[in-house]
Order: structure tokens, then C-alpha cells, then sequence
């Protein structure tokens, strides 16, 4: 079941006299494919968990449409919309079995829909082996850590089979090992029933990992939907390109002249086309190449040594973080008693960023 | 290692001497009684050890008024007043505008003096020279017969009682609830929303074990206080309970200690011997239940 949102729009009264309304949803308009396991991506406060509210129907649009497939169920209640919903707490009844719990959405059916208590057991044991915790059937939640609860969780959304699997940051009370099962069992799960799945995370590791495609939020405003890869390579403004990529990517103010771009009074790159203007300079950590004769120095702070890669830490006067980090394979050798160090750079990791605007332009 | 284990013992005494004077000795000292045969009260002597004291008060026609009474008023306030305050939380739980105010008013009680409330009680039932009183009014406007509820009949008399002792105990009850439904995770509510539950299941299958623990503890001490009952009707029907017939267990006690024909403390400490073994038989029974039935 495709998920399609239309100029979605989403207000709250501003809780400060005098202010305008919040905006926490503002003007969505994409489509979300079949089958597709999405991630819907931004900092803390950026209205993704009022997204994945709209589209379950907890909470009503100011504007704007939501369809799954053709039908519009923008006015629908959240039980007609056939929507499971993960929650970050897991909100499982604490006094209620595992059973019990994952029963729990089959015994509301009413009428047509209702189910024989048999075949409740059935699909309630069929969900458990989904999640691989059918031998746990009769524990309560408080017996179970918290990773169990959390497939617990996933078995009780999937059990009425939804047409729309919504997760609301499904990992970020579990340990950082767990995280890291989770997101494979996650992503498994999903293939395997090829439900429609979108989930909200503020780490964009998460999100890059598992996602067939991301959705990048900040303030309300959609900045950019695609393959994570897509994403990071080819962001289209300064946000987008530092909130994706662990280390971030390490910010400049520069300037183009003439087809080059400078930072400081160094020429760095070639960038053929581009006007002459003030700009933001983008650098992924690992678009650097160690070069003693390459274009672009730094003063050297350190070297961190981390078995494949080699992490050098330095510090530039026109660098916006006070240190920058490069990262190379640690076949190179840095003098880690130098004072400088001298990068060349890779074309395809230097992204530029009109000033104002902090839109990218290309070259 | 010793001297320290002295040092706390000294840090300890103050409270030791205060709970062994005022709490461990009266209690000992209540068994004690309760055993000593014809014990006279002013050459402080007494003839032998034994049960009569016991079988005295269980023969006692004023002591098995107390007992029914006693009963009649726990077995009628304590479900009425806890399913009702249920009832008002659940009412005040889900109105939004002039929530503060309705808790506010429902709270008053709690905090109105007794006599104050006992002045309102009178004006509703009592019969006067001038006035049958308010409640004798709207039954006259029905076109029936006034009734004497503070000297007639026994039902009447009860009735005012267990009307009175539920308006008194609902304050605490519904201020617990309230709050014991506040804190009732607002995601299990959305979970069940998201799964089409009904909203009769949202209260029998969530809400209810969610506050279980809540209205156990507000079940258990209604019972032990309404077995404790005494004040409430003195304030009603005066001192003379046992000629109005609404006599409870603790009042029997102290009617034998101080009242016209007290002074004698052995019967009275007999009396609320068996008034504790009939609390501690019913604490249990209720624990036993709530095993079953409360989540924690």
C-alpha cells in the first residue's frame, strides 16, 4: 500500500501570547512506495513524530490530504485507517502477557471481522515467530529486557496485518549492541512481510542503514527525500549535508574567484562556472588525500590511529567547529609531531553552499 | 563494633520511649484487660483470669446492635463511596474546561469542618418546631408523608448515616483517583485507539488494572475506617447512641470506659479485641482477593 501525502500541513497554537501559530508539519507533499521501508529523518523538535501522527490519524491535519493507495483517508479514525503503530516507550499493557498483549488488537474486531479464539491464538503465535519470541508467550512485559519488548511490540502492530507499519523511534531506548540487532531485525521483518513501513529517528546512522529511502526534516519543512546514499552524496543544502555523516562533514567559510574556491587565501579546489561569491565550503571527512604538496593546510592538532582508518584532527582560523577531521586509510603515515599538514582534496566530496540562502550550487 | 551498636540505640531512644509509652504498653495493657475477671475500677483489683469479659460482650444486645450497625454502614459506604468517586474521576478525567473548579468543589468536603457539615446534614434531615427540614420538603412535594430521620424509624436513621458517611469519605477517594488516572500513560490509550478498541474495553481491559493498585489501598483503608466509625454519628444522633439504637463498635468501647454506665475497661478492651480480629479477618480476605486481581 502506497502512502501518499498532499500539501500536508500541520498547526499548533503558538503557547506564547502574541506569537504565530507553531508550524510543526509544513506543506508535505511526497509519495511513499509500496512495500518501502522509510525513514523519516531530522533533529529533535522537527515535527517527524507529528508526520507519523497525521499519516496514523492520532492526530487531525490543518491542511493537506493523506491517501494510502487511491483512498483518501484523511478523515478517517486511526482503527479504520489499518495503520500498526510501534511506540518509543512500547506502551505494552505492563499487565497483560506477552500472549495477551499481542492478542490484544484481535479481540477488538467486531462483527464481519471477528475472529474465532483459535485462529486468535494462531496469528497471535504466527506474529511471535515473526519476531522470534514465541517461546516468551506467557511472560509479562516487566520479565522481558528490552529488546523483547520491543519485538513484542512490532509482533502486536503486525498481528491485525496493517496495510501501513509505523514506528516511532523504535530503537532509542535500547543499548547501543541491541540498536544495532534491532535495526537488522527491523529491516528483516519488513522484507519479509512487505508491509509499507515508515520510521522516525533523529540518528541518522539508523536511518541510513535500514531505509530504502529517507525524508529530511528540519522545522517542519521537508528538505530532501532519496536513497540515503543519494542523499549524502548529493544533498541539497548546507542542513541536509551536515546533519547526514558520522564524523559530520566539516564546514568553511570560503570564497570563488575566478573558478577557484578559497578558503582563506588558499586556492582548494577548481570550481569551473561558479560566479564569484562568498560561499560555504563542505568538506567530507573523507574527501581529503594526504598530499605534502597538495593546495590546502591546516594546523595539525592530532592523529587518532583506529585499526582501518587513520582519524587527523586539525583546526583551521576559517573552519566553523574548532577542529576538523579528516579521515584516511591508515596505510598514509601523518608526522604526528608536524605542525601542519597539507591536504589535496577529492572534487566529489567538496560541496559548495551559497551564503545566505545555504542552498548548494554545483559546479 | 559494639560501642556503635550503642550509639544507635541512643539515637533510637527518644522514639523507643515515645511508641513504647504511647503505643506498646496501652496495647499490651488492652490484652491484659481483656482477660482480668470483675475487674474493679476504683481499687484497681480484680477476682480472675479468664474468657468472660468476652462472652459478656457477645451476649450484650447494645454490643450486637453496634456489631450490625457497624457492618450494615461498611457494607453499604465503602462500594457506594469508591464507585462513585470512580464514577466522578472518570467524569472530571475527561472534561477539559472547568476541570480545576469541579475538582476544587468536589475536594471542599475534605476540608469542611465537621460541625459545619453537620449543621448542613441537620438542615437537610432534622425535624425542628419551625420545619420538617429540606430533604422532608421534596418528599412532601411527591405527595408523601414526612419522615423522622434523625428519631425514627431505623432504616431512616441508617439511611442518613450511610448517606452522611459516604459524603464524608468521597473527597480523599475521588482526589486519589483523579490523580491515579492523570498518571496513566497517555501512549497505552493511543495504542488502543491505533487498535480499535472500544471505549467500554479501554476501561475494563486498561484503565481498571492500570489504577488496580490505587483502589485497593482506597478499598482496604475505607474498610478500616468505616469499621472505626464513631464521630459521624455522634455528630448526627448525639452522644446517646445506644438509645438511638446507632451504636457502632468503637463507640460501644467507649461508652464502657467513659459513657453513663462505663467504667469498665475490661469489657471495652474486650470489645475492640474482637473489633481487631474482625478488621484483621476482612484485610486479609482483601489481600487475598487483590492477589488475583491488582497489578502492580
Amino acid at each position: 500500500m502506497k502512502v501518499v501525502l498532499d500539501h500536508l500541513t500541520k498547526r499548533f497554537p503558538n503557547r506564547t501570547k502574541g506569537e504565530p501559530d507553531v508550524i510543526a508539519v509544513n506543506d508535505f507533499t511526497f509519495e511513499i512506495p509500496d512495500g518501502k521501508l522509510i525513514g523519516l529523518l531530522g533533529p529533535s523538535g522537527c515535527g517527524k513524530s507529528t508526520c507519523l501522527n497525521l499519516i496514523s490519524g492520532l492526530e487531525k491535519p490543518s491542511s493537506g490530504k493523506v491517501f494510502f493507495g487511491e483512498t483518501d483517508v484523511t478523515d478517517l479514525e486511526p482503527e479504520n485507517r489499518g495503520v500498526g503503530l510501534v511506540f518509543q516507550n512500547y506502551a505494552l499493557y505492563p499487565h497483560l502477557t506477552v500472549r495477551q498483549n499481542i492478542m490484544f488488537p484481535l479481540q477488538n474486531l467486531k462483527g464481519a471481522d471477528k475472529l474465532e479464539k483459535e485462529e486468535m491464538l494462531r496469528r497471535a503465535d504466527e506474529a511471535a515467530k515473526m519476531v522470534q519470541i514465541d517461546k516468551l508467550m506467557d511472560r509479562k512485559p516487566s520479565q522481558m529486557s528490552g529488546g523483547q519488548q520491543q519485538r513484542v511490540a512490532i509482533a502486536r502492530a503486525l498481528v491485525k496485518m496493517p496495510r501501513v507499519l509505523l514506528l516511532d523511534e523504535p530503537l532509542s531506548n535500547l543499548d547501543a549492541r541491541l540498536r544495532l540487532q534491532t535495526r537488522e531485525e527491523i529491516r528483516r521483518i519488513q522484507r519479509e512481510t512487505g508491509i509499507t513501513t515508515i520510521f522516525v529517528t533523529h540518528d541518522q546512522e539508523e536511518a541510513m542503514s535500514i531505509s530504502d529511502e529517507i525524508v529530511v526534516m528540519k522545522l517542519g519543512v521537508l528538505q530532501q527525500i532519496g536513497k540515503p546514499q543519494e542523499v549524502y552524496n548529493d544533498p541539497v543544502n548546507l542542513f541536509v549535508a551536515q546533519f547526514l555523516g558520522t564524523p559530520a562533514i566539516n564546514t568553511f567559510t570560503g570564497e570563488v574567484r575566478g573558478g577557484h574556491v578559497y578558503i582563506g587565501s588558499e586556492a582548494v579546489l577548481d570550481a569551473p562556472g561558479v560566479p564569484d561569491q562568498a560561499v560555504w565550503v563542505g568538506i567530507r571527512p573523507e574527501g581529503f588525500i594526504l598530499d605534502e604538496k597538495g593546495p590546502f593546510t591546516l594546523d595539525l592538532t592530532r592523529v587518532e590511529v583506529m585499526g582501518r582508518d587513520t582519524s587527523v584532527v586539525a583546526a583551521h582560523p576559517f573552519a566553523q567547529s574548532p577542529s576538523v577531521r579528516a579521515i584516511i586509510s591508515s596505510e598514509n603515515e601523518v608526522d604526528a609531531d608536524a605542525a601542519k599538514v597539507r591536504f589535496s582534496l577529492k572534487p566529489k566530496k567538496v560541496f559548495l553552499f551559497e551564503e545566505e540562502s545555504e542552498l548548494r550550487i554545483r559546479f | 563494633m559494639k560501642k556503635s551498636k550503642l550509639k544507635g540505640w541512643l539515637y533510637l531512644l527518644p522514639a523507643i520511649v515515645f511508641l513504647g509509652i504511647f503505643m506498646v504498653y496501652p496495647l499490651v495493657d488492652v490484652f491484659v484487660y481483656a482477660f482480668q475477671e470483675g475487674f474493679n475500677f476504683a481499687s484497681q483489683t480484680y477476682k480472675g483470669v479468664g474468657w468472660y469479659n468476652f462472652s459478656y460482650v457477645l451476649r450484650d444486645p447494645y454490643f450486637l446492635q453496634a456489631v450490625k450497625n457497624t457492618f450494615i454502614i461498611v457494607i453499604i459506604t465503602v462500594p457506594v463511596s469508591t464507585g462513585l468517586a470512580l464514577l466522578i474521576s472518570l467524569g472530571l478525567n475527561s472534561i477539559k474546561p472547568l476541570k480545576n473548579l469541579f475538582q476544587t468543589v468536589y475536594f471542599l468536603p475534605y476540608v469542611t469542618n465537621t460541625l459545619a457539615v453537620g449543621l448542613v446534614f441537620m438542615i437537610l434531615f432534622k425535624k425542628t418546631a419551625y420545619t420538617d427540614g429540606l430533604v422532608n420538603l421534596i418528599i412532601n412535594w411527591f405527595g408523601s408523608e414526612s419522615i423522622d430521620f434523625i428519631d425514627g424509624p431505623y432504616w431512616a436513621k441508617m439511611f442518613v448515616m450511610c448517606f452522611y458517611t459516604v459524603w464524608v469519605v468521597m473527597p480523599f477517594k475521588i482526589l486519589i483517583l483523579t490523580s491515579a488516572l492523570a498518571s496513566v500513560n497517555e501512549d497505552y490509550y493511543k495504542a488502543a485507539k491505533i487498535d480499535g478498541t472500544s471505549k467500554g474495553r479501554i476501561f475494563r481491559r486498561i484503565t481498571l488494572p492500570m489504577i488496580s493498585p490505587m483502589i485497593f489501598y482506597l478499598v482496604i483503608t475505607g474498610f478500616i475506617g468505616a469499621f472505626k466509625a464513631y464521630s459521624d454519628e455522634v455528630a448526627i444522633f448525639g452522644t446517646d447512641l445506644n438509645v438511638a439504637g446507632m451504636n457502632t463498635i468503637v463507640g460501644y468501647v467507649y461508652d464502657m470506659l467513659y459513657g453513663d454506665s462505663g467504667g469498665y475497661p475490661s469489657f471495652a478492651s474486650a470489645a475492640a479485641l474482637i473489633l481487631f480480629v474482625i478488621v484483621l479477618t476482612i484485610t486479609v480476605i482483601n489481600l487475598m482477593v487483590s492477589r488475583k486481581n491488582v497489578h502492580y
